[in-house]
């Protein structure tokens, strides 16, 4: 394993040893130490690699990552994931807001709660919270899973598309045209897989079920008052 | 953008070194505003016989001596004063309305940062790091501490503009954000009596909670009533003499991130501003809720978390 600290190099020089990786693979573990919660570590990354990150990360932690696996010991700021392709993010500890924001693909794990809009205009992300998610959470998100093993805040899946979102505590209220939906046999294997992956022992009946009534796909004059 | 930073200490020992743990957090916000800084510090009580003048006068060759000892004969009671660069702390009697009215009509050029039992106001334009060397922050002392690093949107870079506002004894608020109904809401006050310095939003913020505290709210329930009549985007920071609150608006856009120990409870727009604290490896570190108030006050460790 490869430890970089950032007392003795800038974010972009890491960054760039992580992406020379890419073209070469010739280290497969990285530590990051010393950062004192700068923003976007790890950022773009686009090879198998494993990063470990020590302590709390400031703003955009492991955006737009592809294959890597990315571990944070500590909370991250605002947006964590963003626009991650693939790999894994994994958060041990709090999540600031937007996270997984817009992300495609990967799987986000966080073991504390996160904030506000978390998955918001997610597009494929699976994204796996051990607390609770704040307001407006996978606003209009068009595909991938959200599940949440604490509660969620207000407006849950506003203007949601696609996406399937499993809670297992309280909602506060659903947003716009989202709504409780029943829990088939295929809901039930997908949340205890993801619960799997993310590695929380959490029982898949305890969870509900909200995805997009698909009322707002299209202009509705009924809808033309806002709605 | 701006950015704001906190510090209540709930561990008595750690007073003394009050500026020392928060001039790097005031730093580390230089990013998110350059233009003009600013801190409110609590601590060298007067007791309830007198109040402190935080002055702040632009002309170095200002006579602090003269107007102290002027103020002094018109009092007809002791005053007690010494420099800090730009500024001047008066110790005095506690009719706030005399001293306010002798400096407008004898002190020309000299501006009424913040009166209080505790509280001094040290702000002024330029990068957060020349404002803190200005005043020497890194040697004060005292209980606790919050401090705003501008970068203006609603009004001028000046002094006057700059954060923290006080309108009201020991009372003073930080503010990232804007409030869009400043204008109406700084009409209502002024009819209930409440004076205004400047046309900033944020002071507008700071004499609302003067108001209900001087309606008898507690700060929770100024605050909680602040989330319905303030509008707006802002996280705010306040002090009062023995408290410290933060507050988000129900969207929640503008940042904030807190930190609590045994010792301590840090608040920050970005994280980076508390990595040199004492122990955050281990801090509990969160970001706070929407709309819910969060309190400290009465002094080292009674600090409560009210939620709305």
């Amino acid at each position: 394993m490869k430890t970089i600290s950032l007392a003795e190099h800038s974010v972009r020089e890491v960054n760039q040893l992580l992406h020379d990786q890419a073209r070469e693979l010739t280290e497969p573990h990285w530590r990051i130490t010393d950062h004192d919660g700068r923003h976007a570590l790890a950022c773009g990354l686009d090879q198998a690699i494993a990063v470990d990150i020590d302590g709390h990360a400031g703003y955009y932690c492991a955006g737009m990552n592809q294959q890597a696996t990315v571990n944070v010991h500590g909370t991250v700021g605002v947006g964590v994931a963003e626009n991650m392709m693939s790999g894994r993010v994994h958060v041990h500890g709090n999540a600031s807001q937007s996270a997984g924001a817009t992300a495609h693909g990967g799987l986000l794990v966080i073991d504390g709660d996160a904030a506000a809009r978390c998955g918001i205009s997610m597009k494929g992300v699976d994204i796996v919270v051990g607390g609770s998610v704040g307001h407006m959470s996978a606003f209009m998100g068009q595909a991938g899973r959200l599940v949440v093993c604490g509660d969620a805040g207000e407006a849950l899946g506003d203007s949601l598309y696609e996406a399937r979102l499993y809670v297992r505590g309280s909602v506060e209220s659903l947003g716009a045209d989202c709504i409780e939906k029943e829990m088939r046999d295929e809901h039930w294997a997908e949340l205890r897989e993801l619960l799997a992956q993310a590695g929380f022992e959490a029982d898949p009946a305890d969870f509900r079920r909200y995805g997009s009534a698909r009322q707002l796909y299209n202009f509705h004059v009924d809808n033309a008052d806002g709605g | 953008m701006c950015g704001i930073v906190g510090l209540y200490l709930k561990n008595e020992a750690l007073q003394p070194r009050l500026g020392e743990l928060f001039q790097p957090m005031l730093l580390s916000m230089g990013d998110r505003g350059p233009d003009s800084a600013g801190f409110a510090i609590y601590g060298d009580d007067v007791g309830h016989e007198r109040l402190k003048y935080t002055l702040q006068a632009e002309d170095p060759a200002t006579d602090w001596a003269g107007i102290a000892e002027a103020l002094q004969a018109h009092l007809g009671e002791p005053v007690e004063w010494f420099r800090n660069a730009t500024a001047a702390v008066f110790k005095t009697g506690t009719d706030a309305d005399a001293v306010r009215g002798w400096l407008r009509d004898n002190a020309p050029g000299v501006h009424l940062m913040s009166v209080g039992h505790s509280i001094e106001i040290l702000k002024g334009v330029g990068h957060p790091r020349l404002v803190a060397e200005r005043f020497g922050l890194q040697g004060m002392q005292g209980t606790h501490i919050i401090g705003h690093t501008r970068m203006a949107t609603e009004s001028a870079v000046n002094m006057e503009g700059s954060h923290p506002f006080s309108t009201g004894h020991d009372l003073c608020l930080v503010h990232n954000g804007s409030l869009s109904n400043h204008n109406r809401l700084r009409t209502q006050l002024q009819r209930a009596g409440l004076r205004f310095e400047t046309d900033n939003d944020t002071e507008v913020a700071a004499a609302y909670l003067t108001w209900r505290m001087a309606e008898g709210d507690s700060l929770t329930a100024a605050l909680e009533r602040a989330v319905d009549d303030l509008d707006g985007f802002y996280t705010f920071t306040v002090g009062t003499r023995n408290g410290f609150a933060v507050l988000r608006d129900p969207i929640a856009c503008k940042p904030a991130v807190m930190a609590e120990t045994a010792d301590y409870v840090a608040m920050a727009s970005e994280y980076r501003a508390l990595t040199t604290l004492p122990g955050i490896q281990n801090a509990r570190v969160w970001e706070p809720a929407p709309k819910r108030v969060y309190v400290w006050e009465g002094g080292p460790l009674t600090s409560q978390e009210t939620g709305t």
